[in-house]
C-alpha cells in the first residue's frame, strides 16, 4: 500500500476519500441494460445504481462479463447493438450547480453537444482506439473543433501539442500516423484526446489491459497525477482489485450485472464484508504486509442467460443459507455485522435478522 | 519515395513480361497470317499476289525469332501494330483508336457511376442497419444475379422496341456525321443511356455488398465508438471514420474492375452493337484476324496494368500504413 496513493497526502486528494461527502457528478439509477430481444436476451446489468462524486477516483472491479464495461457504456449511450438500456436513469450534475440532466433521456444533439466535455472516456483496446488512416494530432483537433468552433486552427494544434507534452510524449509526433506509435503511446495519446475538453468525468474501460508492467504502471502513475492536477473524477474499470487499491478512493464491485459491495477503497481492501469481495481479495497475492493463504473463487461466473435463482453468488457463497437461493439480496448499509459509513452490502449475512456475520466478515477495529 | 520507385520498376517488368507474351504466343501458333489471309480470300489469291503478302507482312526475309523481337519493339514503340486482316488494309492501331474510346467513355464512366453509387448506397445501409433501406439490397442482388445478355435484351425489347424511347444500338445516329455538336452529342448520349443503365444496374449490387459489409465490420471498431465518444457529428463520424475505413477495400476492387473496363463488355457490346473494343475484339476472333487481336490484347493488357498503377498510388494515399518510411 506504500505506492502513489498513500503518498500524497490526504488533503491534496480532496476531502470526499472514504467519507462520501463530495457533491454527486454523475449518478447511475436502476440502470438495467439487456443484450439481444425477446425470450433469450441477457439481462447484463440489473437495477445498477451508483454515484460518481466530485473529485473521486471510483474504481468498479469484477470478474470479466460481469458487466463492468457495459455498466458504462449504458451509461453513456454508446452501448453497440444489440445491447439495449430496458430502464433506469443516469443523472448528470452541471458545474454551474443547475438542475441535473438524465443522460439516457436526452435529445440526440444535446447528448453529442455533452459528450467529451463533460465525460470522456479511454477505452479497453489501446490498439484499435485510434483511427488508422488519419493523424493523430488531427484525431485530438477533430474533437476540440467539434465543441469549441471558434477556436482556430493554430490554437487547436498547440492545444493538440500541450496535450501529448502533458502525457509525456513528444509534441512533434503530432503529425504521426497510429500505426508508428507503440502501444504505450497510443494510450498516452488517447488520455490527451480525452482530456482535450478537461472534462469533469474521466472513465477509464481497463486503460492498462494491453499494456506490460511497467507501462502500466507510468500510465497509472500518469493518471493519477494529471487528476491532481487537473481535478476531474474518474471511474477507473479494471479486474486488477490490487490497482485499484492503491489508486481508488472508493470501490465498487460488480458480481453477474450487479454491484454486491461498495466502500472507501482502504476498508474494502481491509475488511471485505461481502463473501464474493471477500473471495476476489483472496485470490491475488498481497505485494505488502503479512502473508496470507490465496484461495480463490471455487466454481465459475454465472451465465448471464441461466442466472441461480436468489443471489447469484450462493452457488459459490461459502456462508449462502436457504434464504440465499430465494431472494435477491438488496444493496443497504449493513449493520448487523457492526455499521460503517459510506460502505454497501448487497448480502442476506446483513439483511436477514436472524442470521449471524461470520467473524471474518464483521466489522474490526 | 522508395515505396513508389519499388512499384514502378514492379510493373515495367511486369509490363515487359506482357509484351513478350505479345509477342511470342501468336509465333507458337501453327501456320502464318498470310496462310490465314489465303484462306480467307479463299484460293482466289495469284502467285504472285501470296508472294507480294509475304513481302507485306515481312515473312520473304527469314528473320531469326530474336531479329523479329527488336523489329516488334521497334514497331511498337513507332506505334505500329500492324495491318488489320479483318478491316484490310486498315493498321490495327488505327482499329483500335477508333474503337478503344467508345469503350472508355461508355464503360469507364459507367463503372464509375457504379462504384460511387454503390459505395454512397452501401455506406449508408451499413450505417443504418436494420432499417427500411436493408430493402435496397434484395432488389439489387436480383439484377446483378440476371445474366447481363438477358438484362440488356430486356431492356432492348422494353425501352427500345415496346416503348420506343431510346435506341436500339449502335454508338451514334448514323444519319449524323461525328462532329462536336450539340446533335452529335446528344445522339451519342442517348445511344449510351440503356448500355450504361444495364451495366450499372448489374454490377451496382456488388458495391452496395462489399460497402456495406465493410461498414458494419468497421462500425463495430473501437475508434468509431471513440468518435462517437467525442461528440463528433453524425455525419463526420459516419464519413471521417467508418466510410473512410470501409472503403479501403473498395479502391482494390475498382482497379480490378477497371481493368475490365476494356476487356469484360464484349456481351454488353454485342447486345447493343456498340462500336466499342470488345465488339472489334469479337469480329477479330470471327475472322481469324490475329493483329488485331494482338493489338487488342495488348490494349488489354497495358490497362489493367495502368489501372492497377493508378489503384496502387490512391491507395498509398488512402491507407498511411501502406506507406513505408525509409
Amino acid at each position: 500500500m506504500n505506492t502513489v496513493s498513500t503518498q500524497a497526502p490526504d488533503s491534496t486528494r480532496g476531502s470526499v476519500r472514504g467519507t462520501g461527502a463530495g457533491r454527486p457528478v454523475l449518478e447511475i439509477k436502476n440502470l438495467s441494460v439487456d443484450y439481444g430481444y425477446g425470450e433469450d436476451r441477457v439481462h447484463a446489468l440489473r437495477n445498477v445504481s451508483l454515484t460518481l462524486r466530485e473529485g473521486e477516483v471510483l474504481g468498479l472491479a469484477g470478474e470479466s462479463g460481469c458487466g463492468k464495461s457495459t455498466l458504462v457504456y449504458g451509461a453513456t449511450r454508446l452501448l453497440p447493438p444489440p445491447g439495449l438500456i430496458s430502464s433506469g436513469e443516469v443523472l448528470y450534475y452541471p458545474e454551474d450547480g443547475g438542475e441535473p440532466v438524465d443522460i439516457l433521456r436526452q435529445p440526440e444533439d444535446a447528448l453529442r453537444a455533452s459528450r467529451w466535455q463533460d465525460t470522456a472516456i479511454v477505452f479497453q483496446g489501446a490498439m484499435n482506439s485510434l483511427n488508422p488512416v488519419h493523424r493523430i494530432g488531427r484525431q485530438i483537433t477533430d474533437a476540440i473543433a467539434a465543441h469549441r468552433p471558434e477556436t482556430t486552427k493554430a490554437e487547436r494544434q498547440d492545444r493538440a501539442r500541450e496535450l501529448l507534452d502533458m502525457v509525456g510524449i513528444d509534441p512533434g509526433r503530432i503529425s504521426s500516423f497510429p500505426h508508428q506509435l507503440s502501444g504505450g503511446m497510443r494510450q498516452r495519446v488517447m488520455i490527451a484526446m480525452a482530456l482535450a475538453l478537461e472534462p469533469r468525468v474521466l472513465i477509464m474501460d481497463e486503460p492498462t489491459t494491453a499494456l506490460d508492467v511497467v507501462m502500466q504502471r507510468q500510465i497509472i502513475e500518469q493518471i493519477v497525477d494529471l487528476r491532481q492536477n487537473l481535478g476531474f473524477s474518474v471511474i477507473f474499470i479494471t479486474h486488477d482489485v490490487s490497482l485499484l487499491i492503491e489508486i481508488a478512493d472508493r470501490i465498487a464491485i460488480m458480481y453477474a450485472g450487479d454491484i454486491v459491495e461498495q466502500g472507501p477503497a482502504s476498508r474494502m481492501y481491509r475488511q471485505p464484508r461481502h463473501p464474493y469481495t471477500r473471495g476476489l481479495l483472496n485470490s491475488f497475492p498481497p505485494l505488502r504486509g503479512p502473508r496470507r493463504e490465496m484461495t480463490g473463487i471455487p466454481g465459475s461466473p454465472p451465465d448471464l442467460v441461466n442466472l441461480p435463482t436468489g443471489c447469484p453468488y450462493h452457488p459459490r457463497c461459502p456462508y449462502a443459507m436457504p434464504i440465499c437461493s430465494e431472494k435477491i439480496p438488496t444493496l443497504i448499509e449493513p449493520t448487523a455485522g457492526g455499521s460503517e459509513p459510506g460502505r454497501l452490502v448487497a448480502c442476506w449475512l446483513e439483511e436477514d435478522a436472524e442470521a449471524t456475520v461470520p467473524p471474518e466478515l464483521a466489522v474490526r477495529a | 519515395m522508395k515505396f513508389l520507385v519499388r512499384r514502378i520498376i514492379f510493373y515495367v517488368i511486369t509490363a515487359w513480361a506482357a509484351i513478350t507474351l505479345n509477342f511470342v504466343i501468336p509465333r507458337l501458333m501453327p501456320g502464318n497470317p498470310v496462310q490465314s489471309l489465303i484462306n480467307k480470300f479463299q484460293g482466289q489469291l495469284s502467285t504472285s499476289a501470296t508472294h507480294s503478302l509475304y513481302v507485306l507482312f515481312g515473312l520473304d526475309k527469314k528473320q531469326s525469332l530474336w531479329d523479329q523481337y527488336w523489329t516488334y519493339w521497334g514497331e511498337l514503340l513507332h506505334g505500329n501494330l500492324g495491318i488489320s486482316f479483318a478491316y484490310f488494309p486498315t493498321p490495327v492501331s488505327e482499329v483500335i483508336g477508333q474503337a478503344l474510346p467508345w469503350t472508355i467513355a461508355l464503360v469507364g464512366l459507367s463503372t464509375i457511376i457504379s462504384v460511387v453509387l454503390g459505395t454512397l448506397l452501401g455506406t449508408f445501409i451499413g450505417w443504418r442497419r436494420g432499417t427500411w433501406m436493408d430493402g435496397v439490397l434484395p432488389v439489387t442482388t436480383f439484377f446483378s444475379s440476371v445474366p447481363y445478355f438477358w438484362l440488356g435484351l430486356i431492356f432492348i425489347a422494353v425501352f427500345a422496341v415496346l416503348l420506343p424511347v431510346f435506341p436500339a444500338g449502335g454508338g451514334y445516329d448514323g444519319a449524323l456525321i461525328p462532329a462536336f455538336n450539340t446533335e452529335f452529342i446528344g445522339s451519342v448520349l442517348q445511344h449510351a443511356a440503356l448500355p450504361a443503365i444495364t451495366i450499372v444496374l448489374s454490377s451496382v449490387a456488388g458495391w452496395i455488398l462489399s460497402q456495406r459489409n465493410m461498414m458494419v465490420t468497421v462500425t463495430s471498431e473501437d475508434y468509431v465508438t471513440v468518435a462517437q465518444a467525442k461528440g463528433l457529428k453524425e455525419r463526420t463520424v459516419m464519413f471521417d471514420y467508418a466510410a473512410r475505413n470501409a472503403i479501403l477495400p473498395q479502391v482494390s476492387g475498382f482497379a480490378l474492375s477497371l481493368g475490365f473496363v476494356v476487356s469484360g463488355t464484349l456481351v454488353m457490346e454485342l447486345v447493343f452493337s456498340y462500336p466499342g473494343i470488345g465488339y472489334s475484339l469479337f469480329q477479330a476472333i470471327n475472322a481469324h484476324d490475329y493483329p488485331l487481336m494482338q493489338g487488342i490484347f495488348l490494349v488489354i493488357t497495358i490497362s489493367v496494368l495502368i489501372a492497377n498503377i493508378i489503384a496502387d498510388m490512391v491507395y498509398v494515399f488512402l491507407d498511411p500504413r501502406t506507406r513505408q518510411e525509409g
